[in-house]
Parts: structure tokens; C-alpha cells; sequence
């Protein structure tokens, strides 16, 4: 097929791009259709589809609406606490602060949120929350639509830009990021996935809201559509990515689906057994059993699984087994878990055990920006902006998560910061900032991926190496860490690379052609997970999510800092945390229980 | 073996659509039908359809299955097989795109004409607005829609006149409005509705309320607003639904 140029695809002028219209994008665009900038929010899927919509719970907010005393200083402290202490003080300290203001927005935009009797926004209590700093006891500080949050928050935000007009390319893929010779950030390439049309989209400034990468992991709870895109494209052009070691993850996922099944099982009597019927936890917590800490048992997990008593054909997986409490009990006190269980495992409970895996939930790395969601990059050790190139919500890493997320606080981040880069740009764009043209050399080899996946004849299968890529991620680099698996790990990823390059796209066809956007994303998926390969491999301690085994506790002398992803290298460095909040003391490092 | 039937259609190399047929061996677990259509994408990545959230929540994948439109990725494929069979075309009377994918233009300008958002002149307040749990409770129902198009392309007075009759899932969202104490535009939004084609081309046949798969009542929203228009009867006199359907 036609090779594609810079005198053959067509030139679209924007002042603002937004990549991906999920939660973050569209808080973006909101910010930015006010403003009389010409703006696109460019999203793979029409944008109620995308991940946001899956967010249930809540969004953390001290809004003093349960509790008249709240204070954002205790969510912050919770915040900082729950981050192992490496979120950045400045940038929790501004979300928790500006918070209210956010949600309140939120609500007079129409948001449906449940309510008190007094008419006020229903808040109930997550983990990790708590009153006056830690002493004053469990706090109720998340606010609620029923448990469908992220699905009101996703609606109610496309519903307001419909209402200030804002500029769609709905069902547009971004391919790669174009740079000047200053390495400054142009824009993006683009194609109309309906039409297969291929564009340079050019901008003053290129937002990537394009969320998190959970697939690149075998079981997780994210969408399929959840790709790192934007990672992607940023690691291809050699933009670093921060703390990619970062990744939440729950012990019982269903195998194969993904979908969350409750602690509750274990809390009931249920327990874990291996492809031999062992019930395993009890060499690994002769006490608790299978009730020990999440990661405890999600590590026992792995290890059962690596050492060959996994179950299944592929003996990837362990059994939740719940069959001995009885169709009593678990009707009575199970009854969402075993419909969840026959919808998406094929497994009545009653009869038979859930197959169960660490389930990846949230990436909390990213691209390193500020409060503004300017993006960052490093020359010398010395924090430098990138012009043009901004990141905000799950791709990016401001960073308010640190080493583990708070639940509540992702769609939090997703709005405030989602504000905070629209509010940024207007303001910098309308006093002069931008970027200089990139010209024909820049714009073709920007095209260099596309180009590439087109002319393919032959290589490799998309699924067949998507597949391999998530179980090396899954089998070596999930909940539990180990130096000599990981080294095995990063090894395969090095062979996968070659894969990676040499993928062979079958259709080429133009119109509706998901199997070009699937090879695509496959190669961010590698991106993503080459980086969180390297980064966990290097971070030689224990801490949030990110526990090994070798090195099994927080070593604050030499690790109390992220970790700074170079892709071009592929080395690790550190950079410095923020210590430095404007309005309050500095929260120092403490042992962190609960 | 199971014999999966696919509406075909590529524009690009396609005069007509057709029909081919996927022989398969029936999985052994009883997977979703999405599962099964990426399984047989692996096997010909030509098939073409749109996907996301994989759990009923996001709309993607809404398609006609042996006649009845619903989510791929919640349909078990035991529910989908008939004689052997299932049969998958893309949601009825849309333009289709290529495949399983319609282009839903038309599905999404409805939407936007209802005026899908909030509309409240007075000042907000420094908070939230207040609304009692009873004024939040009558959107149940209402404000879970997740805009797969099942119900209005499976409405014959969608299919006739899709520029003229808003349908049900916009009426849904219309009524969705209507009912919110904090919206001001009741007369306005009425008003809107109040031609021969917007609302009262729907003649209750209740296909809407058959698929939907989240539960809502199409129906019963489209019924209330006929109802305000016809004998003028206020917002405050709205009743919340102990589950619209």
C-alpha cells in the first residue's frame, strides 16, 4: 500500500490536542472549549466508552459533607501516608486543596451523586482514610453515585462539552508524537479509524490523556482499550517515564476476565488451593492464613504458580474454593460473587472453585509532569519542561500516588489536574508560548511506525505476541518481585522486542480496520512494559506495590525518590521527590501501618 | 462444532454484504460471545466490530444476536446458541460501516438534540446544589443508560424515521433532565418534544424495554413525558420508580 509522506497526508491545524477522552481529556477540553482556543479531543473510542466508565467507589474529597470538620489536610496526609512517600507534597497538596472546588464543579454541571438526607453529596468510607492526621479514627470522605461514579463522572463530563461546544475526532488513533529539530512536541500523526484517512495534527500544545496500560499484563481488571498509548508514543520519541515500577494490583481477580471477587470469600471461610488441592496459604502464613495481607497472599500466589502447581491447562492460574460453605450461605452472604462467577468464569461457586489470579488494576507511573501537567524530561540529572507536550489522569505522574493509590483519589487526580493543564494553557498560549514547526523530515519520520506496519509481509501474529508479552509481565513482574526471575524477564522482553519490530499486519484494508489500531497498540503495550521491566528490576527495595522478595524492606537512603525511566538507554535514575508543600509542615517519612 | 454466521461487509472490496460462516469448536467453558469474537479474529482478523470495557458497562459492542440486539461481552455464548448456531449481525437500521460496526451518526445527534446536560440559570452556590435523596431517587433508572443504541435500533419507529423520532435512549435521557430538581428547563424541554415526531412516534411496542441490557424502561420515560405534554402535569408531581422496569 501507499507509503505515506509529508506531501501526502493532509495537515490539520489545532491551537490544543487532547489525546484520549476518558475522565482527564475531556476535564481538559472542558477548560479549553471555554476559552476560544480551537481544540480537538482526539479518542480511539467515542468517548463514554472509554475506561473512566468502569470507576465504581468514588472520588476522595474532603468536602466536610459527612464529616462538617473534614480538613484537606488529612486527606493529604492520607494521601502522602498511602503513597510510601514518594508522592510529590507539592502536587498532593494541590489536589487535595483544590479538590472541593472540582467536585463542587462537578455537581453543578449535573453529576448525579447519591445524597444525605440533608441534601448534601453522600461521602463513605475507603481504606487508608482517616481523621486528624491519623489519630481521630476511619473517615468517610469518598463521594458517591450509588457504585457507578465513574460512569455518572464519565457522562456528565462528555454531556458538558456537548454543551460548550467542544471539537471531537471520535474513533481517531494517534500513532506517534511528531518533534522539531528542538525536540519540541508538534503534534501528533493520526488516522480515522472509520475512514483509515492518515493526518498530521499539528499543535501549540499536545495533551496525552490517554489513561493506563493495565494490559500489558495478562489479568487485569482494565478495558481492553487500555493500551498506555500515550506512554507509548512519549517512550518511542525518548521521553522518560517516572516510578513505572508502580502497579496496584488485587489478589483475586477471575482468571481470564479479570473482574474483581471480594475479600469477603476468605473473610467467609473460602481459601486458595494449588493444581495439587493444597490449600498453599498455610505454609505461607501458618496464622493467618488465607486471610494475611493482600500482597502477602497475592505473592504466595505467584509462587505457586511459578513453581509449576498453577492450575489449568497453562497452569497460570490458582482456585478460590467455596463449594464447603454450602448453597446457603453462599446465596445468603455471596450472592453478587457467585452470579459474577457464573457471568464471566463459567463456574458455579456452589459447585466449583473460581479460578483466580493478581489482578493488575492501576498504573500509578507515568509521565512525570507537574502541576500543570507540563511533561518533564532530564538533561544531566536537571528537570527540564518539554514544550509542547503535556500528560494529565492515569498516563501521567504529577505525582499524588506515589508507590500505591488511595481508592478514590484516581478520579480526583482526573479532574483537578484535568482543570489544571486546560486552565495552564489557555493562559500560556494566549501569552504568546508555542512551538516551532516541525518540518518534512520531522513529520516523515514520525510516520516511520505506520509506514512500517503497512508495508509488513510477514512476521509475526499481534495475538500470538500480545499474549506472550502478558504472560512474561504477568509471570514475572506482578505482584511478587524477585531479582533472578526479573532478569529472566527482561531477558525475554529483549527477545519479544525483535517480535515487536517485525509484526505482520494481514488487512490492510482502510476502512474500520481494528486489527492495524491492535498492532499499534501492541507496540505500546511493549513500550510501557519494557519500562516497568527495567524499572522494577533496578529498584532494589520494597516498597507500596512494588515488594520483592530479595530486598524486602523500604531502604529510604537510597530509594526515597522515583525512578526515572530513560528509554533511549534503557537505564533507571533517580529523581528527587517533592518535600516542599506551600501551605502546610512537610509530611516526614514514618514506618507506614495501618 | 458450532457454525458462527457473520454479517460481512468491507466497502472497500464489497459490492453486497454477505454472510460466513465460522466453524468453531465450542469452548468447553461457556465464555461471552466477545471472547468468542476475539478468538475468531485471531483466526481471521479481517472480522471487524467495536469493543471496550469488556463488562457491560461502556456500550461498545452492542450487536443483533439471532434476531435480538444486546452486549457481546454479557451474553454467555449457551444464551447465543440456537441449533448450533449463532448469528450475528450489526444492530439494525444504521448505516453499516463495515461488519458489526454501524456508523451511529444519526443515534448520536438524537442525543445531543435533547440537550444532555444540566440547565439551571441561577447562580450555583459555592458548594453543591442541594437535592433530597427523594428528588436523587427518581433518577434511578435513568441516568445509568450507557448509550449502546440496543433500544432505539431495535424500535420500528426508530427505523422509519431516525431525523424525526428521538428514540428511546434519548427520550430516556430527556426524561432523565425532566426529572432532575436541580434542572430549570422543564417547559423548555417540553416544549422541544412537543411535535408530531420527537415523542409520539413511539407507539409503545416495547422492544426497547425487551433489550436493554442494563434494565431500563424506555418506555415508561417516553409514557411520563407524553404525559407532562398532554395534560400538563409539573415536575414536583414526578414519582420515583422502584426500579423503571
Amino acid at each position: 500500500m501507499e507509503t505515506y509522506n509529508s506531501s501526502n497526508i493532509k495537515t490539520l491545524e489545532f491551537d490544543a490536542l487532547i489525546i484520549g477522552g476518558g475522565g482527564s481529556g475531556m476535564r481538559t477540553s472542558l477548560e479549553l472549549a471555554k476559552s476560544g482556543l480551537k481544540t480537538a479531543v482526539v479518542s480511539k473510542v467515542f468517548p463514554t466508552r472509554s475506561h473512566t466508565v468502569s470507576a465504581q467507589g468514588g472520588i476522595t474529597c474532603a468536602i466536610a459533607s459527612a464529616d462538617p470538620n473534614d480538613d484537606w489536610r488529612w486527606h493529604m496526609y492520607d494521601t502522602v501516608k498511602g503513597s510510601d512517600y514518594i508522592g510529590d507534597q507539592d502536587a498532593i497538596e494541590y489536589m487535595c486543596s483544590e479538590g472541593p472546588k472540582a467536585v463542587f464543579e462537578l455537581e453543578h454541571m449535573g453529576l448525579p451523586f447519591s445524597r444525605f438526607d440533608n441534601g448534601r453529596i453522600y461521602q463513605r468510607p475507603f481504606g487508608g482514610q482517616s481523621k486528624d492526621f491519623g489519630k481521630g479514627g476511619q473517615a468517610a470522605r469518598t463521594c458517591a453515585a450509588a457504585d457507578r461514579t465513574g460512569h455518572a463522572l464519565l457522562h456528565t463530563l462528555y454531556q458538558n462539552n456537548i454543551k460548550e461546544g467542544s471539537n471531537f475526532l471520535n474513533e481517531w488513533f494517534a500513532v506517534d508524537l511528531v518533534l522539531n529539530q528542538a525536540k519540541e512536541v508538534t503534534g501528533v500523526i493520526a488516522f480515522s479509524i472509520e475512514s483509515g484517512e492518515v493526518a498530521y495534527l499539528k499543535s501549540q500544545a499536545t495533551v496525552m490523556a490517554t489513561g493506563g496500560a493495565g494490559r500489558i499484563y495478562s489479568s487485569t481488571t482494565n478495558a481492553l482499550i487500555n493500551t498506555g498509548d500515550g506512554l507509548g508514543m512519549a517512550l518511542r520519541a525518548g521521553f522518560p517515564a517516572q516510578d513505572m515500577e508502580m502497579w496496584q494490583f488485587h489478589p483475586t481477580g477471575i482468571y481470564g476476565a479479570g473482574s474483581l471477587v471480594t475479600e469477603g470469600c476468605r473473610g467467609e471461610g473460602g481459601y486458595l488451593i494449588n493444581a495439587e488441592g493444597e490449600r498453599f496459604m498455610e505454609r505461607y502464613a501458618p496464622n493467618a492464613k488465607d486471610l494475611a495481607g493482600r500482597d502477602v497472599v497475592a505473592r504466595s500466589m505467584v509462587l505457586e504458580i511459578l513453581e509449576g502447581r498453577g492450575c489449568g491447562e497453562n497452569k497460570d492460574h490458582v482456585f478460590l474454593k467455596l463449594d464447603h460453605l454450602g448453597a446457603d450461605v453462599l446465596n445468603a452472604k455471596l450472592p453478587g460473587i457467585c452470579e459474577l462467577s457464573r457471568t464471566f468464569a463459567g463456574v458455579d461457586p456452589v459447585y466449583n472453585p473460581i479460578p483466580v489470579v493478581p489482578t493488575c488494576h492501576y498504573m500509578m507511573g507515568g509521565t512525570p509532569t507537574n502541576i500543570h501537567g507540563q511533561a518533564y524530561t532530564q538533561s544531566n540529572g536537571v528537570d527540564e519542561i518539554v514544550s509542547g507536550l503535556f500528560s494529565v489522569g492515569e498516563a501521567a505522574c504529577v505525582s499524588v500516588h506515589g508507590a500505591n493509590r488511595l481508592g478514590g483519589n484516581s478520579l480526583l487526580d482526573l479532574v483537578v489536574f484535568g482543570r489544571a493543564a486546560g486552565i495552564h494553557i489557555q493562559e500560556a498560549l494566549k501569552t504568546g508560548g508555542g512551538v516551532a514547526n516541525a518540518d518534512r523530515d520531522d513529520i516523515d519520520q514520525a510516520l516511520d511506525s505506520l509506514n512500517k506496519i503497512n508495508s509488513s509481509n510477514e512476521g509475526f501474529e499481534v495475538a500470538e505476541v500480545k499474549r506472550e508479552l502478558q504472560s512474561v509481565m504477568q509471570n514475572y513482574f506482578g505482584v511478587f518481585r524477585r531479582g533472578d526471575y526479573m532478569e529472566k524477564g527482561v531477558a525475554a522482553l529483549g527477545d519479544i522486542r525483535e517480535k515487536i519490530s517485525n509484526l505482520h499486519l494481514k488487512d490492510k484494508s482502510m476502512a474500520f480496520n481494528t486489527s492495524r489500531v491492535e498492532a499499534l497498540e501492541l507496540q505500546n503495550l511493549f513500550e510501557v512494559a519494557e519500562a516497568t521491566a527495567i524499572a522494577s528490576f533496578q529498584r532494589t527495595e520494597s516498597r507500596g506495590a512494588h515488594a520483592r522478595d530479595d530486598f524486602k524492606e523500604r531502604d529510604d537512603e537510597n530509594w526515597l525518590c522515583h525512578s526515572l525511566y530513560d528509554p533511549i538507554q534503557k537505564t533507571l535514575n533517580k529523581r528527587d521527590v517533592n518535600f516542599a508543600p506551600a501551605q502546610v509542615e512537610t509530611f516526614e517519612p514514618k514506618v507506614r501501618t495501618y | 462444532m458450532i457454525d458462527v454466521n457473520i454479517y460481512r461487509y468491507n466497502p472497500e472490496t464489497d459490492k453486497f454484504p454477505y454472510t460466513q460462516t465460522y466453524s468453531i469448536k465450542k469452548p468447553e467453558k461457556d465464555i461471552m460471545l466477545l471472547e468468542l469474537l476475539n478468538l475468531l479474529k485471531e483466526q481471521d482478523s479481517s472480522i471487524s466490530y467495536r469493543r471496550s470495557c469488556r463488562e457491560g458497562v461502556c456500550g461498545s459492542d452492542g450487536m443483533n444476536i439471532n434476531g435480538k440486539n444486546g452486549l457481546a461481552c454479557i451474553t454467555p455464548i449457551s444464551e447465543a446458541i440456537k441449533n448450533n448456531k449463532i448469528e450475528l449481525r450489526p444492530l439494525p437500521g444504521l448505516p453499516v460501516i463495515r461488519d458489526l460496526v454501524v456508523d451511529m451518526t444519526e443515534f448520536y445527534a438524537q442525543y445531543d438534540k435533547i440537550k444532555p446536560f444540566l440547565q439551571n440559570e441561577t447562580q450555583p452556590p459555592v458548594q453543591e446544589r442541594l437535592q433530597s435523596p427523594v428528588d436523587r431517587d427518581k433518577l434511578d433508572g435513568l441516568y445509568e443508560c450507557i448509550l449502546c443504541a440496543c433500544c432505539s435500533t431495535s424500535c420500528p419507529s426508530f427505523w422509519w424515521n431516525p431525523d424525526k423520532f428521538v428514540g428511546p435512549a434519548a427520550l430516556l435521557q430527556a426524561y432523565r433532565f425532566i426529572a432532575d430538581s436541580r434542572d430549570t428547563k422543564t417547559a423548555e424541554r417540553l416544549e422541544a418534544l412537543s411535535d408530531p415526531f420527537s415523542v409520539y412516534r413511539c407507539h409503545g411496542i416495547m422492544n426497547c424495554v425487551n433489550v436493554c441490557p442494563k434494565d431500563l424502561n424506555p418506555n415508561k420515560a417516553i409514557g411520563e413525558i407524553k404525559s407532562m405534554l398532554l395534560s400538563g402535569s409539573k415536575k414536583e408531581n414526578i414519582i420515583a420508580s422502584d426500579g423503571m422496569s
